[in-house]
């Protein structure tokens, strides 16, 4: 019988490859609309809001971006876009909300306690961890050379 | 306008044609490439290139997780500004607040009416 | 120790089946399979508040549905022999809680129904037991979150992973009675070659389904031919291509002969990559397609090696390349 190592490349050499540039495209298509919908959101408001400054504008664009990524994941509809976006469903802030409320719905059989509050974050920690840990960093680097 | 839309459409989806081309070449999860982008959002906001992207393609590239790590490391920035070390303690979480913290509430009232169903 | 050749025990006393119940979901319905299935679910929650109480009530319904077919009452059953691919295969126990028969729970993943029928048929031969059910499960949706992700998150399914299919399936082995026997099974050996993808099962238990193959062919003193069909579990259109690849370079030919449950299930357009998986995969087709072809007479001999990949979250987690495992079970007609 073949080897180990034999089976490895075998395995490598044959096993069935993604769709690439198909994949790519769809990604590039769908991130692209919903970026141009964050975008669109963003003018809505600014008209509504003429005098609100860029950072309020921003955090109510997020907001409404997280709740349409809540609610269409909460309605069963982005995980059908995300099986053919892939990269371009994940990487919009929508997508961030998908990891939270997917994995909040999916353990709501657990309880509410230890079902939806404890495994809220199992996917989306990570990302904050990550992304405070790193802010905190840059904040201290930026302290110290004020400091020098 | 439509020059605007059109270059928020084409950062965007560049941006997500990348995640999608690291998702066909190294099988890396949703979590680990939101990491990723998250901490490219974090370098470009330190090396402070996020706001000449952002003046080009707006909602192009703080749409994307990028946005959200920009939005931290500002934050941690303007903290240490303002209150010094401190600052860069809470100067993040602070201005990331909205996102973080309607990410949590729509979440769980989501979670109290909606069911998780099968994939077809 | 065995008493034909190192891995494979020959049955005296020729274990009869005396029934195969099969019960399936929506999607597995809807495939090529159909039209064999016992009883189909219009929707795969089988009313029940969680996916895990449905599977369950599907793990029951196959072991009672086996139990009728035979025109038998649970009280002529001596033991229940079942698993299935949650942690502490919580529903084969929880079924066998409502059904008031001895229970052995098994669990070798996707390879359990093999080990179930081999364990069953050797009570039955040694004259432990006289009737003895043999039963697996899976569901897409309770395997998709203990080994994966939540059902709602936007993931792709990369082109080598299965599905896993949702559907149990139970076979009542007897000591007297019907004309289908378990000739011999053989035991397989935990192999891993290094396959570390736990989207690509297939090629993960290739290996261990083409050894115990190899073995009891050995064993046997068989050629492929022997056989009408020889059945793999679940290892995909791929992990074939690799099953049949590995036999090749023994100098043994089964592309003619070979058979696989997850291959045969779904077809392409169900948008299932390489097929299905899960350890209800191999039982469902076994106590449909193959044992009413097999009870019409248009197959007299199959093998049916079930496959399973061993591994856990956790294990992959840890950097463990995936074991598999197979177990050979011998199914013949008597004329």
């Amino acid at each position: 019988m073949l080897s180990k190592t034999q089976y490895l490349e075998l395995d490598k050499r044959i096993a069935p490859k993604s769709k690439e540039g198909q994949t790519l495209w769809i990604a590039f298509l769908v991130g692209g609309a919903i970026c141009m919908i964050g975008q669109g959101i963003s003018d809505v408001f600014s008209l509504i809001l003429p005098n609100a400054d860029e950072k309020v504008i921003g955090q109510i664009t997020s907001t409404v971006m997280i709740f349409l990524g809540a609610l269409l994941t909460g309605i069963g509809v982005y995980d059908r876009i995300g099986k053919y976006a892939g990269g371009g469903s994940i990487i919009p802030i929508t997508g961030f909300a998908n990891s939270v409320v997917s994995p909040a719905m999916e353990y709501r059989s657990e309880g509410v306690v230890f079902g939806v509050m404890c495994k809220m974050f199992v996917i989306a920690g990570p990302i904050i961890v990550s992304g405070v840990t790193a802010a905190i960093g840059v904040g201290l680097i930026y302290w110290f050379i004020g400091v020098l | 306008m439509v020059l605007t839309y059109l270059k928020v459409f084409a950062v965007g989806g560049a941006l997500c044609m990348i995640g999608q081309l690291l998702i066909n070449l190294t099988k890396m999860t949703s979590a680990k490439i939101l990491v990723a982008f998250l901490l490219l959002g974090v370098l470009l906001e330190a090396l402070g290139l996020f706001d000449a992207i952002k003046s080009f393609s707006q909602a192009g590239i703080t749409i994307p997780i990028t946005g959200f790590g920009s939005t931290l490391t500002k934050g941690a920035i303007e903290g240490v500004k303002e209150d010094g070390i401190l600052g860069a303690l809470t100067g993040g979480m602070k201005a990331a607040a909205a996102g973080l913290s309607s990410a949590i509430f729509f979440g769980f009232v989501i979670s109290l009416i909606c069911k998780s169903k099968t994939k077809v | 120790m065995m008493n034909f050749g190192k891995q494979t025990i020959r049955f005296q006393n020729k274990p009869r089946v005396l029934s195969g119940y099969s019960i399936v979901g929506p999607k597995e319905a809807s495939g090529p399979l159909d039209p064999y299935f016992h009883k189909r679910l219009r929707k795969d929650d089988f009313g029940q508040r969680s996916f895990e109480k449905a599977e369950c009530k599907l793990h029951m319904s196959a072991i009672s549905g086996a139990i009728i077919a035979a025109g038998l009452t649970p009280k002529d059953i001596d033991v229940n022999i079942g698993g299935d691919l949650l942690n502490q295969i919580i529903t084969s126990s929880f079924s066998a809680r409502e059904l008031d028969i001895p229970f052995i729970g098994m669990y070798s993943a996707c390879s359990t129904f093999g080990q179930s029928l081999a364990l069953g048929a050797m009570l039955i031969d040694g004259g432990y037991a006289e009737k003895v059910t043999c039963s697996t499960s899976s569901h897409f949706s309770t395997a998709e979150r203990q080994y994966r992700y939540p059902l709602e998150l936007g993931t792709q399914m990369t082109p080598t992973s299965q599905w896993t299919v949702t559907g149990a399936g139970c076979t009542l082995l007897g000591n007297m009675g019907g004309n289908i026997f378990v000739e011999s099974a053989t035991i397989g050996k935990v192999i891993d070659f290094g396959i570390s993808d736990a989207n690509n099962m297939g090629a993960a238990m290739a290996p261990a389904a083409a050894k115990t193959v190899v073995q009891h062919l050995l064993d046997t003193g068989r050629e492929v031919s022997y056989y009408d069909h020889i059945v793999t579990g679940d290892l995909g259109i791929y992990g074939s291509k690799l099953f049949l690849e590995l036999l090749e370079s023994e100098g043994i030919h089964a592309a003619g002969v070979h058979k696989d449950c997850g291959e045969m299930i779904f077809d392409k357009k169900q948008r299932c990559p390489q097929g299905g998986s899960g350890a209800g995969c191999s039982s469902v087709v076994f106590n449909s397609y193959f044992l009413h072809h097999m009870s019409a007479g248009a197959i007299k001999r199959i093998l049916l090696v079930p496959t399973g990949a061993l591994l856990s979250k956790l294990s992959s987690l840890q950097g463990e390349t995936i074991p598999g495992i197979a177990n050979a079970v011998s199914f013949e007609r008597e004329e």
